[in-house]
């Protein structure tokens, strides 16, 4: 089973829905507990960084222990910049630091663009990755976001509103994707079809 | 590059997409799940139910609807009407909606709107502005367009951003149903002054209207109904004709 992280950062019911059409079998993780027999983890999360400080120590002890022991990990969104070191949409308020750099604020300089950056663009894949195998190169993925994670090594495909961000990241088995899978059409579907194989190895 | 988005909205009562349908093959063409699974098919970028239903078991009926087309849809759904407080968007949301549009309940209790951002985040709310041209500015209504509200759009639409809401779904009530064009100087008025989204409606007829209201317009998103119910304008043909007019479009 496939446990998806409940800390109250937003509704899961699409999530779940997606990872279920994807074929994964699915449980609400609503305590650090409920992990333990998890063959996955997916830390979804809308909205504010500071809704990330509702994963304890005790959630973080849990989720780094099944990356040690090789678990795939799947971050969406927030919960994919919660997987780096922190944001300065709330600087006090570390991430779990498994990836290098921090989150930042997407900047409008020419002045022309919205911020949030909201609707499908266009992803741009940098390398091979487990979690984009077979997605077509330029898919277009939903996105709504104002901040975003830097491009680094860790990233597999980049998107650009403005500045060009991680739009997926991905280093061993954990996985991050700043759209929404769940809300991309057969590309993201993929995505998480990707992910269910990668729990059912 | 960012798409602009074309979404596709469906009028339901007790159950059923009440506007007519161009899909006459299918074998229950009023039935909300089957138009939005062709929608889908065609590459529309996002749905919006729009409830016009008017009984006590609206919201039970409401959330079987939702739920029904969120079943095998994979791409942005927001519901609106009648979303009159948050136990509203809440049964919208458990059934499947990632976005709530509010408009009387907003207006009346503007703080609803932070209330739900804070508790789902700004994406999953929407603020509807019905307006048309007054004397000066945008005048808005409220109650399906019967009551004037006392507000100007572009004053309005400021304040809702600055509440919290996600996106702005401007629907020009000179326009609704003409299928003359969409009233793109509304549309760039208020635009210009938000840093969300602004999705325009009311009075798409043709495939120029579209391109006219995310040029001069400048609107992130197009809304339409009536358009898609005929056969000769399908979402795919739109798009096509979008791209070739230079406008970035996921086909």
């Amino acid at each position: 089973m496939i446990a998806l992280v409940d800390y109250g950062a937003g509704n899961l019911t699409s999530v779940q829905k997606g990872l279920a059409a994807a074929g994964g079998g699915v449980i609400v993780a609503r305590s650090p507990a409920d992990l333990a027999n998890a063959s996955g983890v997916v830390v979804p999360g809308v909205g504010h960084f500071a809704a990330t400080a509702s994963l304890d120590e005790t959630w973080r002890t849990a989720i780094l222990e099944g990356i040690g022991r090789g678990r795939p990990l799947l971050g969406i969104c927030l919960g994919m910049q919660w997987l780096f070191e922190g944001s300065t949409e709330a600087p006090g308020c570390p991430g779990l630091g498994v990836l290098d750099g921090r989150c930042a604020r997407l900047e409008d300089r020419a002045g022309t663009l919205k911020i949030p950056h909201v609707g499908w663009n266009a992803l741009s894949l940098v390398r091979p990755s487990a979690l984009l195998d077979g997605v077509n190169a330029a898919s277009y993925v939903y996105f709504t976001h104002s901040f975003a994670a830097p491009v680094t090594d860790a990233a597999c495909a980049v998107s650009a509103h403005g500045d060009t961000f991680a739009a997926a990241v991905e280093r061993a088995h954990v996985g991050g994707v700043q759209f929404h899978p769940e809300k991309s059409g057969d590309a993201g579907l993929r995505i998480l079809r990707n992910f269910v194989a990668l729990c059912s190895r | 590059m960012l798409a602009k988005r074309i979404i596709a909205c469906l009028d339901v009562r007790d159950g059923q997409v009440v506007k007519g349908v161009r899909f006459e093959e299918l074998r229950h063409a009023g039935d909300p799940a089957a138009l939005a699974r062709r929608y889908n098919v065609e590459g529309i970028d996002e749905l919006v139910i729009l409830d016009i239903t008017a009984t006590l078991e609206k919201r039970r009926t409401m959330a079987a609807t939702v739920r029904a087309v969120a079943r095998e849809l994979f791409i942005p759904l927001a519901v609106g009407g009648g979303i009159r407080g948050e136990a509203d968007a809440e049964a919208v949301i458990e059934a499947g909606a990632d976005k709530v549009s509010l408009n009387t309940a907003a207006l009346s209790e503007p703080a609803l709107i932070s209330r739900l951002a804070s508790r789902y985040g700004s994406q999953a709310v929407v603020v509807a502005v019905d307006a048309k041209r007054a004397e000066e500015g945008y005048a808005v209504y409220v109650r399906s367009g019967t009551t004037a509200a006392a507000r100007d759009a572009v004053e309005w639409a400021r304040e809702a951003a600055d509440r919290g809401a996600g996106e702005i779904l401007l629907t020009s009530m000179d326009r609704d149903g003409t299928r003359k064009g969409f009233d793109c100087e509304m549309t760039a008025a208020v635009s210009s002054a938000v840093s969300i989204p602004v999705i325009a409606s009311g009075g798409a007829g043709a495939f120029e209207h579209f391109v006219d209201v995310f040029t001069a317009g400048r609107a992130d998103a197009a809304l339409a109904a009536s358009i898609f119910h005929y056969a000769e304008h399908s979402v795919g043909a739109l798009k096509q004709h979008l791209r070739d007019h230079g406008i970035p479009v996921r086909i």
